[in-house]
């Protein structure tokens, strides 16, 4: 597959703002690489470095040192010809406060070259996708959080991009507008766009990425697919038990002996069983505790998560 | 190009939308200090009737190079200091200081259409006698061109120098001085009287918009002489475009 984004070893250093401020060290020499019609995460913690690298890469913060391209052009050496290419969709909410839903997206065709009669078509189709039409003659103060967000995707996508920049596009979304976002993303991305998202969800890297790099203090500490990563996380199963008769500790000694267990966590009635991924664990669980007369009014598996991987990684939980 | 035109176009459907509060920000002030001291003190003998030929230059060049100087200056404040708006353009296929030079010219086109404006309705309450040659027209159009253009550029240094929460102070601190001292309400070469403020106006760049269209619209009456406004208009502009675009890139990338 032909490679689109390629960032090697960049680096960021902002410098102070004020005489007495401090450097700040962004970037750390971060590095990968993103093929045609990926949808690629970058995943980690706010201040990470993921808004500094899709900065860099869509030419608005000059890099330190080291290598960003897009389709093979050099961002910081030819800005002019990696905007062309690109569709920027920005954490902030920077619509043009002066102009319509409408007006928006056609000065922002025109911007790029788009003939009159191609904006025109293009706007009402993507107006009409994102369900923005009925406000498409309205200035966009009024509009909701999702709204200006799917407003800011149809912008972005009106010059018809080969790459679509996402900055945490469903931070501050309900979790409704997030999964019609979700599934808008999907859409474009199966049609062929390729995308870099950035997120600090779990869930959404999860839900979107083909493959996500998992980036903090300005550096990525691993890239795989979500799957993949999630696999790699030793003790990532965990069954919880909600029992009955357990006081003595027998119960939970034995479920100690069970092939896979790495920790076993008590209290009151519940059982906390962390283990690698081995087939029949719940059931030899729900066993022992029958040889033992244990009564187990509730079970739950949950499946490995990327949450547990940051964990594993950084030995910090991602919220933090 | 195409993209510097869309550019231009965009800004131009927010000035053709905006015009009514922008006539009224630009033409009031110009047209009632042109009513009380060209029209109405003159009537009650208190000001001599020579002095509105000394005015009619004046409030024009006030009004021109305010009007451009504001139109470039308040919405960079707020795009960088605040909104981010400006990001949408800055993606735009164009080198940042193609948009930046776009503002610029969307100053001198506010600049044009306020001196439109502001002209006519002048002249006809004060009744100023213009009898203008063909290098007085050409003086005009030029001097108007350069001074609505350093003001547009000096607009740019003050929009991406100054946050927001301080552009009334520097509006009030830095404005006021300059139009006062700005030779708009007297000849520069009256000031001969006190001789240290003759030559301490002279960093002002205001004085020699003012006195360029006193030369160019009562050459009769005494002005500036035409090398010193010219290279300086031309100074002054050159110097505040280069600081002006070199701000800006430094907003515009981290």
């Amino acid at each position: 597959m032909e490679t689109v984004i390629t960032v090697r070893e960049l680096k960021k250093t902002f410098k102070p703002k004020t005489r007495k401020g401090l450097e700040v060290k962004a970037l750390d020499g971060i590095s990968f690489e993103v093929p045609r019609g990926e949808f690629f995460g970058l995943l980690g913690p706010n201040g990470a470095g993921k808004t500094t690298t899709i900065g860099i890469l869509t030419t608005r913060v000059l890099p330190t040192s080291g290598v960003a391209q897009v389709e093979g052009i050099d961002v910081a050496r030819e800005p002019v010809s990696v905007k062309r290419r690109i569709g920027v969709v920005p954490q902030v909410n920077n619509l043009d406060r002066s102009l319509t839903a409408k007006e928006i997206l056609l000065f922002h065709a025109q911007y790029f070259g788009v003939s009159k009669q191609q904006r025109e078509q293009r706007a009402q189709q993507l107006l009409a996708r994102f369900e923005l039409t009925e406000r498409a003659d309205e200035k966009t103060t009024g509009f909701s959080g999702g709204m200006a967000q799917r407003l800011k995707i149809c912008r972005a996508l009106m010059h018809d991009p080969a790459i679509l920049f996402l900055d945490e596009p469903t931070t501050g979304l309900d979790p409704q507008a997030r999964h019609a976002m979700w599934e808008l993303l999907k859409e474009l991305n199966q049609k062929g766009l390729t995308i870099l998202l950035t997120t600090h969800y779990m869930e959404e890297a999860d839900q979107l990425c083909s493959r996500v790099a998992i980036v903090d203090h300005g550096k990525v500490l691993t890239i795989d697919s979500p799957a993949q990563l999630k696999r790699s996380v030793p003790g990532g199963y965990l069954v919880e038990l909600q029992v009955r008769n357990s006081a003595d500790g027998l119960f939970t000694d034995a479920l100690r002996s069970l092939a896979g267990v790495v920790e076993i966590k008590a209290e009151n009635d519940r059982v906390r069983v962390y283990a690698d991924r081995v087939e029949g664990l719940l059931a030899n669980a729900m066993r022992l505790a029958g040889e033992q007369h244990v009564i187990v009014t509730d079970a739950h598996v949950s499946e490995p998560s990327l949450e547990n991987l940051f964990l594993h990684l950084t030995g910090r939980s991602l919220r933090e | 190009m195409i993209t510097f035109i869309a550019l231009l176009h965009r800004d131009l459907r927010v000035v053709r939308r905006e015009l009514p509060s922008f006539l009224l920000r630009v033409v009031l002030n110009p047209l009632l200090f042109t009513f009380i001291f060209g029209y109405v003190m003159p009537r009650m003998g208190i000001i001599k009737q020579g002095y509105t030929d000394m005015l009619l230059p004046g409030i024009l060049g006030l009004s021109m190079t305010l009007s451009s100087m504001q139109a470039v200056s308040l919405p960079l404040v707020i795009d960088f200091g605040w909104s981010k708006e400006i990001e949408d353009r800055l993606l735009a296929p164009i080198s940042i200081a193609g948009v930046a030079l776009g503002k610029i010219i969307v100053g001198v086109i506010q600049a044009i259409i306020a001196g439109l404006v502001v002209l006519p309705l002048a002249w006809l309450l004060m009744r100023v006698q213009l009898n203008l040659t063909t290098t007085d027209v050409v003086h005009f159009v030029l001097v108007a061109l350069l001074s609505s253009w350093l003001f547009a550029a000096f607009g740019m240094v003050i929009g991406t120098i100054v946050p927001p929460q301080q552009i009334s102070l520097i509006f009030t601190a830095l404005l006021s001085p300059m139009i006062f001292f700005g030779c708009a309400y007297y000849p520069w070469a009256t000031l001969h009287v006190i001789p240290w403020f003759k030559y301490a106006v002279l960093i002002n760049p205001l004085v020699y918009a003012n006195e360029g269209f006193r030369m160019a619209l009562t050459p009769a009456m005494p002005h500036m002489p035409m090398i010193l406004v010219y290279s300086a208009l031309i100074g002054f502009s050159l110097f505040f475009t280069w600081v002006g675009l070199r701000k800006f890139e430094a907003r515009a990338l981290d």
